[in-house]
């Protein structure tokens, strides 16, 4: 084991555990205002102090790592689902029109400024986490695409694939029985990384207002709460934005320790 | 060249006509008739089709397409529903605060890279380096508006050596308009500082590897003259890559950013129209941003090929 794998895997296993702790118990109500005790700096009763509803915030980021880790997981399944298939479509047809056809798709999709699209799909379809779910995970499609592409192409040049293929197995058969195992090392490193942008994307439209809509705590938000109160209350802005920055950085740490220890030629870790 | 060129250059159509079509596609399903929101709810009907015949939402879908994208090729972008204002106008005053900012924004992430990056190299698996890339990884995983909102804390409201937010003006002189950029753009930069500079060291170390390295140390460079005289300049075509992109990045992040510190530019923009349903601004100002990003990055892959002709013959 190394230990970058067991830092990340740590600090994700930690964001997990709160989000689903959340939901039989946290310290006080995320929801229940309590003005006379508005904007307490971190104390023995308020961990992480309160906001300016007099709200626990403590509580309030154990519910709101929910809303992320809901909404990274579900934009990185359209990923998934839609990429995956479509990489190992185009890896089958390798050179053919459906091949072309996908890949330029994807470049189109990877032209695209992914925030300013989410910005525009949110706003007009108007905010809210699935508009937001989805804004994010369209651009995770082409990701995936190319990563199973990426990873099937050469295996289908390899004996044991042409081994199936005088077996009688299809194109289709082949690439889910045998290309998709030989992958799956691949994906779930790609996995973690974009589920680490999803959670800084859906930060990043829940702090301009258009992620998770109140009552629904979310990270983002709560650091859009904070802006006009940065300077009498410093903690109300520090305490989601680490909450999102150990997040983020455990899932990073996480899927480079998964790279070097399910694949040993990369030991020396590069980018 | 040539054929690289002109294939690159059909690719670019292609690309900027889909996406002309997927955002007037997107801005037409959205919900509210424009006329109705600007005349509010008690708008009689006759007023109401007059106001859409005025701004030609009574044409239909296909000629209205044409007649926006046509315009936008001439440089017309439409006029604002809203303020009744050329929408060119409107953008031209924002990008004289966006552009500057991605630029310089641009200038820091690249000062700050590259000796970040080419010192992790040259001391790999050293604590140097050790040191380096975890910064970097903390950086990466650093939202840019909570950067922003820490910076305003710090150098805004404790030391009071900028204000918190909006623009000096470039009439107030060149330098009172690049201080009130100067937080927004180290906002903007640092996040981007630590992925270019994780490329940076990579890319150096594989050309560290090469035998034409160990030949320069051979001939009896150091192994400071051998990085700066034949590896940098390898190592530089990917970096080139990605500042290209990044470039792209910024002018697009820089929307967030804009929000905290109240900047007048491309991103208020997008968010004030969006918020008076003024869907023509936000039409136009997105299609710019794409073709933006689109068009740096079909200069980046000529650049590319100019310099690697490896990639030309593949293509």
């Amino acid at each position: 084991m190394n230990r970058t794998l067991i830092l990340g895997g740590s600090l994700s296993a930690l964001m997990v555990i709160a989000a689903l702790m959340s939901f039989v118990w946290t310290p006080f109500d995320h929801g229940a205002m309590n003005i006379p005790e508005k904007l307490q700096i971190p104390n023995g009763t308020h961990w992480f102090g309160t906001d300016h509803f007099g709200r626990d915030m403590f509580s309030m980021i154990m519910v709101g790592a929910r809303t992320s880790i809901a909404v990274a997981c579900v934009a990185v399944g359209i990923g998934i689902g839609l990429g995956v298939p479509l990489g190992l479509w185009a890896a089958a047809r390798q050179g053919g029109w459906v091949d072309e056809v996908i890949m330029r798709g994807n470049d189109l999709i990877f032209a695209f400024p992914s925030l300013v699209i989410a910005i525009l799909i949110t706003a007009v379809f108007g905010a809210g986490a699935v508009n937001a779910i989805i804004a994010i995970g369209i651009f995770n499609i082409p990701v995936f695409a190319r990563v199973t592409r990426g990873g099937a192409l050469p295996l289908w040049a390899r004996e044991f694939i042409l081994a199936a293929r005088v077996s009688g197995k299809g194109a289709a058969r082949i690439s889910v029985e045998h290309i998709l195992p030989n992958i799956a090392n691949l994906l779930i490193v790609q996995a973690t990384i974009q589920f680490s942008l999803g959670i800084l994307a859906e930060a990043a439209l829940s702090y301009v207002g258009l992620g998770a809509q109140p009552p629904t705590p979310s990270w983002g938000r709560m650091l859009a709460d904070a802006q006009t109160l940065v300077s009498i209350a410093p903690h109300m802005a520090l305490m989601p934005g680490f909450a999102i920055i150990l997040t983020v950085l455990g899932l990073n740490l996480l899927g480079d320790g998964l790279r070097d220890a399910l694949d040993p030629r990369l030991r020396v870790s590069r980018v | 060249m040539l054929r690289y060129t002109l294939k690159r250059l059909l690719s670019l159509a292609i690309s900027l006509a889909i996406a002309s079509l997927l955002i007037f596609a997107v801005i037409e399903v959205a919900p509210g008739d424009p006329a109705s929101f600007m005349l509010g709810i008690n708008a009689q009907e006759d007023t109401l089709a007059a106001l859409r015949a005025e701004l030609g939402l009574d044409q239909p879908k296909w000629q209205r397409y044409l007649s926006w994208v046509g315009g936008m090729m001439q440089g017309d972008f439409g006029t604002s529903y809203q303020y009744r204002t050329e929408v060119t106008d409107m953008i031209a005053d924002r990008l004289w605060v966006s552009l500057p900012l991605a630029l310089y924004a641009l200038t820091l992430s690249t000062l700050i890279a590259f000796p970040a990056g080419i010192f992790a190299a040259s001391r790999r698996g050293k604590a140097g380096d050790v040191g380096v890339m975890g910064a970097t990884q903390i950086g990466i995983a650093i939202p840019n508006f909570w950067f922003a909102m820490m910076l305003v804390l710090i150098f805004a409201i404790n030391l009071r050596w900028f204000s918190a937010g909006g623009f000096a003006g470039w009439d107030k002189g060149f330098f009172a308009a690049m201080k009130s950029l100067t937080l927004p753009a180290i906002a903007l930069a640092l996040p981007q500082a630590a992925i270019l500079a994780r490329v940076m060291r990579s890319s150096l170390l594989d050309v560290l590897d090469e035998d034409f390295m160990r030949t320069a140390r051979a001939k009896g460079l150091s192994r400071g003259a051998a990085l700066r005289r034949h590896g940098l300049r390898n190592a530089m075509i990917p970096v080139l890559t990605i500042l290209g992109l990044q470039f792209s990045f910024l002018l697009a992040g820089g929307i967030i950013i804009e929000q905290v510190f109240y900047l007048p530019g491309l991103g208020r923009l997008i968010f004030q129209s969006i918020s008076a349903r003024d869907l023509i601004v936000v039409e136009s100002v997105t299609m710019l941003l794409v073709f933006a990003v689109i068009l740096v990055n079909f200069l980046v892959d000529l650049a590319y090929a100019a310099v690697d002709p490896r990639l030309r013959a593949r293509t």
